[in-house]
């Protein structure tokens, strides 16, 4: 397997200069994502008005692939609808994991993950950021 | 390629080529060319094992303990045998001194569970060392929560060395418990047991050892040591997956309750109350895993072939010649002591994340393993969310460290357009 096609060059750069990288300021949300089997953090914050995600951010620490996605994400959800941001979650976990084939023309630069589901053991970290958001967004809608 | 490397020095001359082939892990076409650095997390196994596990289910499958008829009682025959062969490999004065158990994360529960939290109460004290595996740390946690006992720590340096002056400092009267790797499962730190022991015992304090590391590499020997309670798995040490000791002083054992209640582990039932088989066998309710135990003998008999004190040089120079050429890396950060000390060595390579660094490794077929290593309070002491670690064990050659060393260079270089 090319090792180049699970780092390409939009993950590498995403990791070099982490987008939205920081706390939002009175956020609505601010959602822990832990990834046990390698020691990987997330803080992820986010402002949530009319349905709409108008600001997120990101800390912690990790692999190229979790910082990468979670730059790679705060990007693409933000001014975002709630729905939205859910339907680009189920497309992303469904692509990396692997499972069917996904139309990834609304997916912009998350298509360059692609490569990571023929690393089963990357998938969580390419996830870590995903499924923190997911659980934001379930605690959004209560 | 490594046909010239002999693991013994004895008049045998086993080389290491002999070792392999008796592995069928390293003959199949799917493996070949894989360099596994992996073993401190579980080892490989040789045919003389996975053959032990075969007879025993093809061949005299019943229970122990129970049947009379001929195949019970080679079962029971069997498992016996292979309690024999542990309590021999260890040094144990006698076999009923060995439980056997699923593996040392349950050895370590049976201990907190049958002699901590009957045995702890508010007020004492447990010292523990900050380089312990989760296995050797949970369960006293759980025990220090239920009894009102209090953890101590004791710490380490830079070098990867515990702090005994820390140590002599905590130790007191109200210490119950020392609690303590034999080899540490990320520093491959070697602590000074003799001495902890020595001090524990003088104020009267039990020592639980965790074997899970040592007993593949080093020869150990419980009463040399005076350890109270000395804990592995099978599995590191060639054994089956679900195999692992218990050892604890035959006092300890008798005084103990049972942690886990049901058939086989009783003297005489009544309606409300029953009484207790002697040890070991009542800890040990219910089915065993037989063939798992009779395969972890046959691993021992493997190792006492070879001789584990041969196994012992080998992996040292294995890992003294892996510390040398790992040094040259650029870079490269190695966490623990350089000498004396187990095949197992941690490290992280410039600002690559070791998850990264493994996945590089493995796409050059290279079996190394990134992450906490469940010690998560070595990570915060050493204050990096992981590290890589790469282990050897008697299989491995120099000429597959040669070949996971080019590949750190490697991965050096393609990490680097990263920066």
């Amino acid at each position: 397997m090319e090792l180049d096609n699970l780092y390409q060059e939009i993950i590498l750069e995403h990791y070099k200069h982490p987008r939205n990288h920081g706390a939002v300021t009175n956020a609505d949300v601010i959602i822990n994502g832990k990834n046990p089997f390698c020691g990987d953090e997330i803080v992820l914050s986010l402002k949530v008005k009319d349905n709409i995600v108008t600001e997120v951010a990101f800390e912690g620490h990790g692999c190229a692939i979790s910082q990468a996605s979670a730059s790679v994400m705060t990007e693409q959800i933000k001014g975002k609808s709630l729905q939205e941001a859910k339907q680009l979650f189920e497309q992303f976990t469904k692509m990396v994991k692997g499972e069917g084939d996904v139309d990834t023309e609304n997916m912009d630069e998350l298509a360059a993950f692609q490569g990571v589901c023929d690393y089963p053991t990357r998938v969580k970290c390419a996830l870590l950021s995903w499924n923190a958001l997911k659980k934001a967004l379930e605690g959004n809608q209560k | 390629m490594s046909g010239a490397e002999t693991i013994l020095k004895s008049k045998n001359r086993i080389t290491i080529d002999n070792v392999r082939e008796q592995f069928p892990f390293f003959q199949q076409p799917q493996n070949r060319g894989l360099i596994y650095l992996d073993s401190a997390a579980t080892a490989q196994r040789p045919q003389q094992v996975l053959d032990a596990w075969q007879e025993f289910n093809v061949l005299y499958n019943a229970n122990s303990h129970r049947g009379a008829y001929k195949i019970a009682e080679r079962a029971t025959d069997e498992y016996e045998r292979a309690r024999a062969k542990v309590a021999d490999f260890i040094g144990a004065a006698s076999p009923e001194e060995i439980v056997f158990v699923r593996g040392a994360t349950e050895a370590v529960n049976f201990a907190a569970y049958g002699w901590g939290l009957h045995n702890l109460k508010a007020g004492d004290e447990i010292i523990i060392t900050e380089m312990e595996h989760h296995s050797n740390l949970i369960p006293w946690q759980m025990a220090a929560q239920k009894t009102g006992a209090v953890l101590k720590f004791v710490g380490f340096d830079e070098t990867g060395m515990l702090n005994m002056p820390q140590f002599y400092d905590l130790l007191s009267p109200k210490t119950r418990l020392i609690t303590v790797t034999h080899m540490s499962n990320v520093l491959g730190t070697i602590p000074d047991l003799a001495a902890i022991i020595k001090a524990a015992h003088a104020t009267g304090a039990l020592v639980l050892v965790d074997g899970a590391q040592s007993v593949p590499h080093i020869p150990v020997n419980v009463v040399e040591l005076d350890a109270d309670f000395y804990v592995f798995s099978g599995h590191k040490v060639l054994g089956p997956m679900g195999s692992g000791a218990l050892y604890a002083r035959r006092e300890i054992l008798e005084k103990m309750e049972p942690v886990f209640f049901g058939g086989s582990m009783i003297s005489d039932v009544d309606y409300t109350h029953s009484t207790w088989n002697d040890i070991p066998w009542k800890f040990e309710a219910g089915t065993q895993n037989l063939p798992g135990a009779i395969g972890l003998g046959a691993a021992i008999d493997f190792i006492n072939k070879i001789g584990i004190g041969n196994i012992h040089r080998h992996d040292r120079d294995l890992t003294d010649y892996a510390l040398a050429g790992m040094q040259g890396i650029k870079d490269l950060r190695i966490y623990g002591p350089m000498h004396n000390r187990g095949p197992v060595i941690s490290f992280s390579l410039g600002a690559i994340h070791p998850h990264d660094l493994a996945t590089f490794l493995d796409s050059r077929n290279i079996a190394i393993r990134s992450g906490h290593h469940c010690a998560k309070l070595i990570m915060k002491r050493l204050r990096v969310p992981a590290t890589a670690r790469a282990s050897f064990y008697l299989y491995n050659t120099k000429s597959e460290i040669d070949e996971f060393i080019h590949n750190l260079e490697n991965a050096r270089e393609y990490f680097s357009k990263w920066n």
